[in-house]
């Protein structure tokens, strides 16, 4: 019999079982939990959004018949060689380092067969990366971490790291005991010991001097590569016009369910906003400096399904950005390896112990061994095949709703489930005209 | 004596930067001038030959960003992040520079004949820093490897968080971050001292200087040394 079951028994709501876990484990060790994922509690979403499909209003398009487009264009403001994808769908930033070789070609491999953009991490580029990756951005991130001009000159495209939605203003570590002597080597640090990743750039301050850094990247790399600002989902809607203002090509902006390789707990559930609100006031702060689709926008935290692809389109952003679904694409918390998983004091479906470097599945790891289990040519497979059901889903919802293309998607085919989705995706409450918070009705007509 | 002049007040940066950077590598017997500078951003940044650029005048921030191989001189003042990430060549300033000089380089030689302010040499990665003059606070903030010289005094926090750099300073040092100490100056040390300062063209004496780097007690978290955090 379940414990719930035995009469007059109640748990607490505050003090939780979970809860109770977390003192006794502080008390144990003196220590904050750091963990990798992202945010696990519940919050508004895009589940709680869904598409208005066409019936008499609106007709829709023919599945599997008439075409629905899903070609995007990156940095088309100011880049000579703007970046060309064939689908909406990039993978993000995560480094050598939180993850294997093996895991990073994976990545390079799945994209590139979808003819996708993946993204190097903090640590810099590696040669296998480069090669795996068909188009591959690269981060400038505060630490400068392995950052190298030739390496800068050979991406596709610069993405200047202000922030990260699992902690924004938080800077990272890599701790010690994951550490391999390559990439200690290439982040130019002794072997074994924690390395920190600063919070904040070296060598620039605030929104007038990103402008001039932004300018420094271009004249380096000829003004050929496109310049992206990755923010965290904060103050959204100030942040958004700020980098816009110093010159971003496209935005990045990730959401507080955002993953990390390795956080403390207490940021990862309480730093930042949802990805639904903060991509509302991203779209807003565009459209009021006229650059809504002039400087396009990614979106990234939480996206798992071509429903979250295309409400997050509908929205008004370009594109969206994968970095743990893509991780469970490849086999993160596969049942496969339940026993192992058993021997960490978890279980597959609940891993999230990115930053101690003994991922049964070889993804967030550098132990060679347990590298060796992802196969980088079948991980890149599984990704693509994920990738093309993301796409396949998208367009399916895009044709219901007679768009020929998916960043045809508009607010407009979209309600919300709950008034708080409503309010943050100032889309009106389903069988209703009402949007909290808007000043005006919607005009559900 | 000069290959080329280019004169800022009618050429663009873009124009200056884009004709460097199509420099031949076998050329480096290249010589520019650059004249009217006025401040300007990102000069001479991005260079990958061996050629040799002097600024006649003031640069502003950048100057000499991610150097490569070049030989760029400035008969002025720098602002922000000279040399910032230089991988390798050298960076002479015959005048004052602002925050973060050298910031983040990983090679070269950097010079400053006058004062730096506060950073200088933040997160550097293996570059070397002479600075006749004095540096200003957060010196070294987290540099990793590499030589910073000071002739002249250190700001507040030199050397915070400072993982395996080696800081030399001839006057005062104001304060020191968390986890730098200062080291015992061995044989080795005084060596190299010697050979940047008499690159840099200096006149100061290795022995008068004393040796600051890291106590290594930030290597791993630990709750004991919380309060250093």
């Amino acid at each position: 019999m379940g414990i719930e079951m035995l009469p007059g028994v109640r748990e607490s709501a505050t003090f939780d079982r979970h809860v109770i876990c977390e003192i006794q484990r502080a008390a144990d060790t003196g220590l904050y939990d750091i963990r990798g994922w992202g945010s696990k509690r519940r919050l508004p979403h895009f589940d709680d959004l869904v598409f208005l499909g066409a019936s008499m209003s609106r007709y829709p398009l023919e599945g599997y018949r008439e075409r629905c487009g899903t070609d995007i264009v990156l940095g088309t403001l100011h880049a000579k060689k703007p970046i060309r994808l064939q689908i909406p769908i990039t993978i993000a930033g995560m480094s050598f380092g939180a993850l294997s070789a093996e895991a990073k070609e994976s990545l390079g491999r799945g994209a590139s067969e979808m003819s996708t953009s993946t993204t190097t991490g903090d640590g810099g580029m590696t040669a296998e990366e480069r090669r795996s990756s068909k188009i591959l951005v690269y981060q400038y991130l505060p630490s400068r971490y392995g950052m190298n001009p030739d390496d800068l000159r050979s991406a596709d495209a610069i993405e200047i790291v202000l922030g990260q939605g699992a902690k924004p203003g938080g800077g990272g570590m890599l701790l010690g005991r994951k550490l391999s002597d390559r990439v200690a080597e290439m982040r130019t640090l002794p072997g074994g010991i924690d390395q920190r990743s600063a919070c904040r750039h070296p060598d620039w301050t605030g929104p007038d001097d990103l402008a001039i850094k932004i300018e420094e990247l271009r004249e380096i790399t000829d003004w050929e590569k496109p310049i992206y600002v990755k923010v965290a989902a904060s103050r959204t809607y100030f942040d958004v016009q700020l980098a816009v203002k110093a010159g971003a090509d496209v935005i990045v902006l990730d959401g507080m369910q955002g993953g990390t390789g390795a956080t403390q707990e207490v940021f990862i559930e309480h730093v930042g906003i949802p990805t639904l609100p903060a991509l509302r006031q991203a779209v807003e702060a565009l459209v009021e400096m006229g650059m809504h689709r002039k400087v396009q926008l990614i979106i990234s935290g939480g996206i798992r399904s071509g429903a979250d692809v295309a409400k997050a389109l509908a929205m008004g952003a370009d594109a969206v950005s994968i970095g743990t679904a893509a991780l469970i694409a490849l086999g993160c918390n596969s049942p496969k390896y339940e026993n192992d998983y058993r021997k960490l004091g978890t279980a597959a479906g609940f891993y999230d112990d990115y930053q101690d470097g003994n991922d049964p599945a070889g993804i967030s790891t550098q132990d060679p061994e347990l590298a060796k289990r992802l196969d980088p040519v079948i991980g890149g497979r599984r990704l693509a095949n994920y990738l093309r059901v993301l796409t396949m889903e998208a367009q399916t919802i895009a044709r219901a709703c007679g768009k020929s293309h998916v960043l045809n998607l508009e607010p407009e085919d979209l309600v919300a489930l709950t008034v708080e989705a409503a309010a943050m995706a100032k889309v009106p409450l389903a069988g209703t005209d009402w949007i909290p918070g808007a000043s005006r009705k919607a005009d559900s007509h | 004596m000069f290959t080329q002049t280019v004169d800022l007040a009618k050429t663009s940066v873009r124009e200056l930067n884009q004709r460097l950077h199509e420099l031949d590598a076998e050329r480096d017997e290249e010589r520019w001038r650059i004249l009217n500078p006025c401040g300007a951003h990102a000069i001479a940044c991005g260079l990958r030959v061996p050629v040799t650029v002097e600024i006649e005048g003031h640069a502003g921030y950048y100057c000499a960003g991610m150097n490569q191989k070049a030989t760029v001189i400035v008969h002025g003042n720098v602002a922000t992040g000279v040399a910032e990430n230089m991988m390798s060549g050298i960076v002479h300033v015959h005048g004052n520079a602002s925050q973060s000089a050298g910031a983040t380089a990983h090679g070269g030689l950097l010079v400053v004949e006058e004062d730096a302010s506060a950073r200088c040499g933040i997160s550097m990665k293996g570059i070397d820093i002479v600075i006749k003059g004095s540096v200003g606070h957060m010196s070294a903030f987290m540099a990793q490897t590499g030589n910073l010289i000071v002739c002249g005094d250190a700001g507040d926090a030199l050397g915070d968080s400072i993982y395996e750099a080696r800081l030399f300073v001839r006057g005062k040092v104001k304060s020191l971050g968390t986890d730098c100490i200062e080291k015992e100056m061995r044989p080795e040390h005084l060596q190299l001292l010697e050979t940047l300062l008499e690159r840099a063209g200096s006149d100061a004496r290795p022995e008068e200087f004393r040796r600051y780097g890291s106590a290594r007690k930030l290597y791993h978290f630990q709750i004991d040394h919380a309060s250093l955090y």
